[in-house]
C-alpha cells in the first residue's frame, strides 16, 4: 500500500492530480458504518484487492475493501500505468532522433519537454483511475474503508477504530520497493518507482541501481529523455531470469541509446559533494566513482506484511516471501486467503488479478482451484520488449524434459523489416519430437502483445503444429510465431518420414 | 567442389604461413609466444598451447626439424614448470592455472589479466599434444613428457569450481573468482574433459551435466543445432578432440554429435550471411564467418556515411551479433574438417574478392568491406593474431592428415575425461 507523500500533496494543486486523487482517495471520503458481518473483507485496494472485490460482489456476498493509501495500488499509481505512459513519450523522442532510419528527416530542433511528458502521464493516470475509483466501487455495493487495517482476532479487523467482522478475508496488501542497503544512500536521497513519477524536471544525469524490469525500463526511458544515464547491475546480464540472448539484446539496445552499462558492478557507497551524488562502484578489481544528479533504485520488491498484526489472526508470513499460503492461496488461518504481490513470487498485475480470482473462488465456494495451474506470461517493456511464458530451457532440462527450441529472428519477418524493428526473436520451446509447447521467449518491439498467442495455446493445450494452420494476417510481426510453427511442423514431418524409411 | 591438387597447394601454403607466425613471434629463451604480432604484445598462454600443438605438424610437414621443435616445446614447458605459482599480482600462475597474458621476457602477469581456466586448458592441451608426439628417448623429449604430465597434474580443477556446480571462468588476486556468467554451449568441452580426466584434482559432482544443462538445442534457419553464436566455439575443442561418432548424453538425446553440430554451425553462419540483415558489404553465400576476432575500434563512417558503433576485438556471433560488418577471413577454413567443400568455396571466394585480408599467405584477424579506405579496399586488421594462426594450422592439418586427432585419441587423460563426461561410441 502507498502513503500519499508531501510531494503528492503539492502536486494535488494540479487539476489532473485532483481528479486522480478524487478517484483513488477522495479527500472528503467518509468510511461507511460497518455491516454486522461481511462475507468477505479484503485488505488492500490494489489490482488484487479490486479484482477480488468485483468477483466477490458479483456473487452477492457483503464485501468490504480496506485501503491504506491509494485505490488502484502500485500498478495504477506508481508503476505500470505511469511508466508505460512515459515510455511511450521517450520512445517517440528516440524515433525522432533515429528518423533517418525510417527514411524521414530528423526534426531540426528536438527539445525534450519533460514536464509535458509527465503531464501526459498524469492525464492518462487520472483517466484510467476512473475505472477503479472509490465511488465506483461503492456504487457496486462494496463498502470502501480508507485507513489502516489490523487483525484483532481470527475473524475480525479494525480500521481506524471501527471493527469489521468477516466470514472470510483476503489479504492483498501488495509490495513496495526493496531499497538496497548502500551506505550513504538514504542520506543522499534516492528515487524509487513510488516517487520518480512526482518529478517535474528531468535530472541531467541519473544512476539506476538494479537491472531488473523496473530499472531497465526507466533507465531506457530517462536515457531517451536525455538524462545522462548509467545503469549498474551486480550480475553478468540484465534481467537475470531471462535467457542470455534476450538480456544480451537488451544490453545492445541500451548501448544504442547511449546508456552507460555497468554489468558485474555493485554500488557500494554514496556521498554528496557540491550538490552531486557521488557513487562508488566496484566491479571485481576495478573501482570507480560516478557523479550524478539523481539515483533511482530498482532492486526488487518486498511484500507489505508489517503493521497488519497478521500473527493475531494466526497468519504465518516472513518479510522476504510474504504471507505463506498453500496452492489454494489459503493462509495458515483457514478463513483467510492471500492474493497478489504479498504472497506471490511473480509480482505482476496480471498474476495479482488471476490469484485474486482464485482466492475469492476458493474462499466462497466448495470447489477449489490451484494457483500452480496458472500459465503466467510476463513482459519487460523496454525497447525491444522482452516477454516470456512457461518454462525456460534450463528449467525443462532440470526436469529431464528434452527440449527443442524453434527460433525465428525478427530479421526474417517482413513486418519487422518494414517497421525497422528487426532486433529480437521468437523462441518457442517444445518437448523434443513433439509439438507440446513448454514455454516461449519473445524479444520484439511488441513482444508483450505477441506472447499472448503462445499463452493461449498453452492454456488451451494447442500444439505448436496447430498454430501452423492458423492463418496470421500478413504482414504482422506475429508472423514470427507462424514461422516457428511452420518449422516445427516441417521438423515433425521430416522425423516421421525418416522413421518410416528406417529399415 | 571436389578435392584437387590446387586445394592441397592452397592449404599447404596457408597452413605453413600460419605456422610461421609461431617462429616469428616466439621468445627463444623461454619458449613463449606472443598474443599477436604488434609491437609490445604480451604472451598469451592460449597461443602457447596452439604453438605446442603445431610443432608436431611442422615436423611432419618438414617445416621444422624434430630436435628444434622439441627444444622449443620443452623450453616453454620448463618455463611454466619453474614459474611463480604464488598467485600474486605479478606471478605467472596459481593452483596450476596461469594468467591469461604474461610479460614477454619475464613471464609475469601483465594487464592485470585474469587467471584463465579456458586458456590454461588450451595451454595444457598443447602440452599433452606435444607429449604424445615427442615420444623419443632424447633428453629433450623425455623431459618434455615429464614436464607436460607434471603441469597437467598440478592443475587444481576442483578449486576452479569455486564451490559451485560448474567451472568458473577466471580468478584475480585482487578480488577472487570473477562473476562472469558462462552459460550455454561454448568452447569449454576441452576444459571439462581435461578437468574430468585429471588423476589428481578431478572435478567434483556432476559438473559436466550441470554445464550441459545450460545448452540450447535450436532450430534456426531450418537447421537443428546446439546453439553457439561465434564460430570459434564450434572449433576450438575440435582442434584437439575428434568428436566424430562419439556422443555424450546430450548428443545421444539429440541423435547427433559435436562434429556434425559444427558442420551445421557453418551452414547457419552461411545462411545468416546470405540473409545479411544489416546489409553489410560483401556478406553472402560465399563470404561469411563471424567469430572472435579483431575489428575496427574507431567511430568510422561506413560506405553509406552512417556512423557505426565498433568494438575492436570481440566475440561476434550469429544471429545476434555483435555484427558491424567485420568478418574473420580464416573462420571458414578453421571449420574445414566439418564441411570441406563449403569452407574451401568460401575461402577461395573471399581471397579473390578481398585479397587484402592476406599478407603473403597469412590471414589478418579480420576485415570489414563496409569500411573502405581511400583505395577502395576493405579495412583489414593490422598484424596477425596467434589464435587465428593456431586454429588454422590444427584444423587444416586435421583435415589433411588427422594428425592432432590421432595423437589425442591415444592420450589417456583425454580418453578418461571423455568417458567421465559420459562420451561413448566410435573410436572411444
Amino acid at each position: 500500500m502507498l502513503q500519499p507523500g508531501t510531494a503528492s500533496d503539492e502536486l494535488a494543486r494540479d487539476a489532473l492530480e485532483q481528479t486522480w486523487l478524487e478517484n483513488v482517495r477522495p479527500p472528503a471520503w467518509r468510511n461507511p458504518k460497518p455491516a454486522p458481518r461481511y462475507g468477505l473483507v479484503i485488505i488492500g485496494g490494489g489490482p488484487a484487492g479490486l479484482v477480488a472485490a468485483g468477483a466477490a460482489a458479483s456473487t452477492g456476498v457483503r464485501v468490504a475493501v480496506v485501503e491504506r493509501a491509494l485505490l488502484g495500488g502500485s500498478c495504477l499509481n506508481v508503476a505500470c500505468i505511469p511508466s508505460k505512459a512515459i515510455i511511450r513519450t521517450s520512445r517517440l523522442y528516440a524515433e525522432m532522433r533515429n528518423a533517418e532510419h525510417y527514411g524521414a528527416r530528423v526534426p531540426g530542433d528536438i527539445r525534450v519537454d519533460f514536464p509535458a511528458a509527465m503531464q501526459r502521464m498524469r492525464r492518462i493516470r487520472a483517466r484510467i483511475s476512473r475505472v477503479d475509483s472509490v465511488r465506483r466501487l461503492a456504487a457496486d455495493g462494496v463498502d470502501v474503508f480508507l485507513g489502516d487495517a489490523r487483525f484483532i482476532g481470527i475473524g475480525s479487523i479494525s480500521v481506524d477504530g471501527a471493527k469489521l467482522r468477516f466470514s472470510k478475508a483476503v489479504v492483498a496488501t501488495g509490495a513496495r520497493p526493496d531499497t538496497p542497503a548502500i551506505p550513504g544512500l538514504a542520506e543522499a536521497g534516492y528515487l524509487t518507482n513510488e516517487n520518480v513519477f512526482d518529478l517535474t524536471e528531468l535530472p541531467p544525469s541519473l544512476l539506476v541501481i538494479g537491472g531488473g524490469p523496473l530499472g531497465c525500463e526507466l533507465a531506457q526511458a530517462f536515457g531517451r529523455f536525455g538524462a545522462r544515464t548509467t545503469i549498474v547491475q551486480d550480475l553478468p546480464l540484465f534481467l537475470p531470469k531471462e535467457e542470455r540472448d534476450a538480456a544480451q539484446l537488451l544490453s545492445d539496445a541500451f548501448a544504442r541509446d547511449g546508456i552507460e552499462v555497468r554489468l558485474n558492478t555493485a554500488a557500494v557507497r554514496v556521498r554528496v559533494e557540491g550538490g552531486q551524488k557521488l557513487v562508488d562502484l566496484v566491479s571485481d578489481d576495478y573501482q570507480s566513482t560516478v557523479a550524478v544528479d539523481a539515483i533511482l533504485t530498482g532492486t526488487g520488491r518486498i511484500p507489505n506484511v508489517e503493521q497488519l498484526d497478521l500473527s493475531v489472526a494466526g497468519v504465518e508470513f516472513d518479510a522476504v516471501t510474504g504471507i505463506h499460503t498453500d496452492d489454494y492461496l489459503q493462509t495458515t488461518n483457514p478463513r483467510i486467503y492471500a492474493a497478489g504481490d504479498v504472497c506471490l513470487e511473480h509480482k505482476f498485475t496480471h498474476t495479482a488479478d488471476a490469484s485474486a480470482r482464485i482466492a475469492v473462488h476458493n474462499a466462497l465456494s466448495d470447489r477449489r482451484q490451484r494457483q500452480s495451474s496458472l500459465t503466467i506470461p510476463w513482459c519487460t517493456y523496454t525497447d525491444p520488449e522482452i516477454a516470456h511464458v512457461g518454462l525456460y530451457v534450463r528449467e525443462a532440462r532440470d526436469r529431464d524434459i528434452p527440449v527443442k527450441t524453434f527460433t525465428i529472428p525478427m530479421h526474417d519477418v517482413s513486418r519487422a523489416i518494414t517497421d525497422g524493428e528487426e532486433s529480437g526473436f521468437v523462441k518457442i520451446h517444445v518437448k523434443e519430437r513433439t509439438d507440446r509447447i513448454l514455454g516461449a521467449t519473445i524479444v520484439a518491439r511488441h513482444a508483450g502483445e505477441m506472447i499472448n498467442e503462445i499463452t493461449l495455446a498453452m492454456v488451451a493445450g494447442i500444439g505448436l503444429r496447430t498454430l501452423a494452420r492458423v492463418i496470421h494476417a500478413y504482414p504482422t510481426q506475429a508472423e514470427a510465431i507462424k514461422k516457428a510453427a511452420d518449422a516445427c511442423a516441417a521438423s515433425l514431418r521430416k522425423a516421421a518420414t525418416t522413421s518410416r524409411l528406417r529399415p | 567442389m571436389s578435392k584437387t591438387i590446387d586445394d592441397d597447394d592452397l592449404l599447404d601454403r596457408l597452413e605453413h604461413s600460419a605456422f610461421d607466425y609461431f617462429l616469428r613471434t616466439s621468445n627463444d629463451v623461454n619458449g613463449l609466444v606472443a598474443d599477436n604480432s604488434r609491437a609490445n604484445a604480451p604472451i598469451s598462454i592460449a597461443v602457447v598451447g596452439f604453438a605446442l600443438s603445431s610443432y608436431p605438424v611442422a615436423v611432419e610437414r618438414g617445416w621444422l626439424g624434430r630436435a628444434d621443435a622439441a627444444r622449443r616445446a620443452v623450453t616453454a614447458l620448463r618455463f611454466f614448470r619453474d614459474s611463480d605459482q604464488s598467485g600474486g599480482p605479478e606471478a605467472t600462475g596459481f593452483k596450476g592455472f596461469y594468467f591469461h597474458f604474461l610479460d614477454r621476457i619475464t613471464g609475469a602477469r601483465v594487464w592485470r589479466s585474469e587467471l584463465s581456466m579456458i586458456d590454461t586448458a588450451l595451454l595444457i592441451a598443447g602440452a599433452l599434444t606435444a607429449a604424445m608426439y615427442f615420444d623419443a628417448n632424447t633428453t629433450d623429449e623425455i623431459e618434455l613428457r615429464e614436464f607436460a604430465e607434471m603441469l597437467y597434474r598440478r592443475v587444481d580443477w576442483r578449486w576452479a569450481q569455486g564451490g559451485g556446480e560448474t567451472l568458473r571462468q577466471g580468478w584475480k588476486p585482487e578480488c577472487g573468482f570473477l562473476h562472469y556468467g558462462w552459460e550455454g554451449y561454448n568452447e569449454a568441452i576441452l576444459l571439462y574433459v581435461l578437468a574430468l580426466g585429471s588423476p589428481t584434482h578431478r572435478l567434483g559432482g556432476d559438473c559436466y551435466h550441470a554445464w550441459t544443462a545450460t545448452y540450447q538445442w535450436e532450430n534456426l534457419y531450418g537447421y537443428d543445432f546446439l546453439y553457439g553464436g561465434p564460430l570459434f566455439v564450434h572449433q576450438f575443442s575440435h582442434a584437439w578432440i575428434d568428436f566424430r561418432g562419439i556422443q555424450d548424453r546430450f548428443m545421444r538425446e539429440k541423435r547427433s554429435d559435436y562434429f556434425e553440430n559444427s558442420r551445421r554451425a557453418m551452414l547457419v553462419q552461411r545462411e545468416y550471411a546470405e540473409r545479411n540483415p544489416n546489409e553489410f558489404a560483401g556478406y553472402g553465400e560465399h563470404c561469411w564467418g563471424l567469430t572472435a576476432c579483431d575489428g575496427p575500434s574507431d567511430e568510422l563512417p561506413d560506405v553509406t556515411g552512417e556512423p557505426r558503433r565498433l568494438f575492436g576485438y570481440a566475440a561476434r556471433g550469429v544471429p545476434y551479433g555483435p555484427d558491424y560488418g567485420t568478418l574473420a577471413g580464416c573462420a571458414p577454413l578453421a571449420s574445414l574438417p566439418f564441411a570441406p567443400e563449403i569452407a574451401l568455396d568460401a575461402a577461395r571466394n573471399m581471397h579473390l574478392r578481398y585479397p587484402e585480408m592476406l599478407s603473403g599467405s597469412r590471414y589478418a584477424s579480420s576485415f570489414n568491406p563496409s569500411l573502405t579506405g581511400a583505395d577502395g579496399r576493405a579495412w583489414v586488421s593490422p598484424g596477425h593474431f596467434g589464435l587465428d594462426q593456431g586454429i588454422l594450422v590444427m584444423m587444416i592439418e586435421n583435415h589433411r592428415s588427422g594428425l592432432i586427432w590421432r595423437l589425442m585419441r591415444e592420450c589417456p587423460h583425454i580418453r578418461a575425461g571423455l568417458r567421465r563426461a559420459g562420451f561413448r561410441g566410435g573410436w572411444l
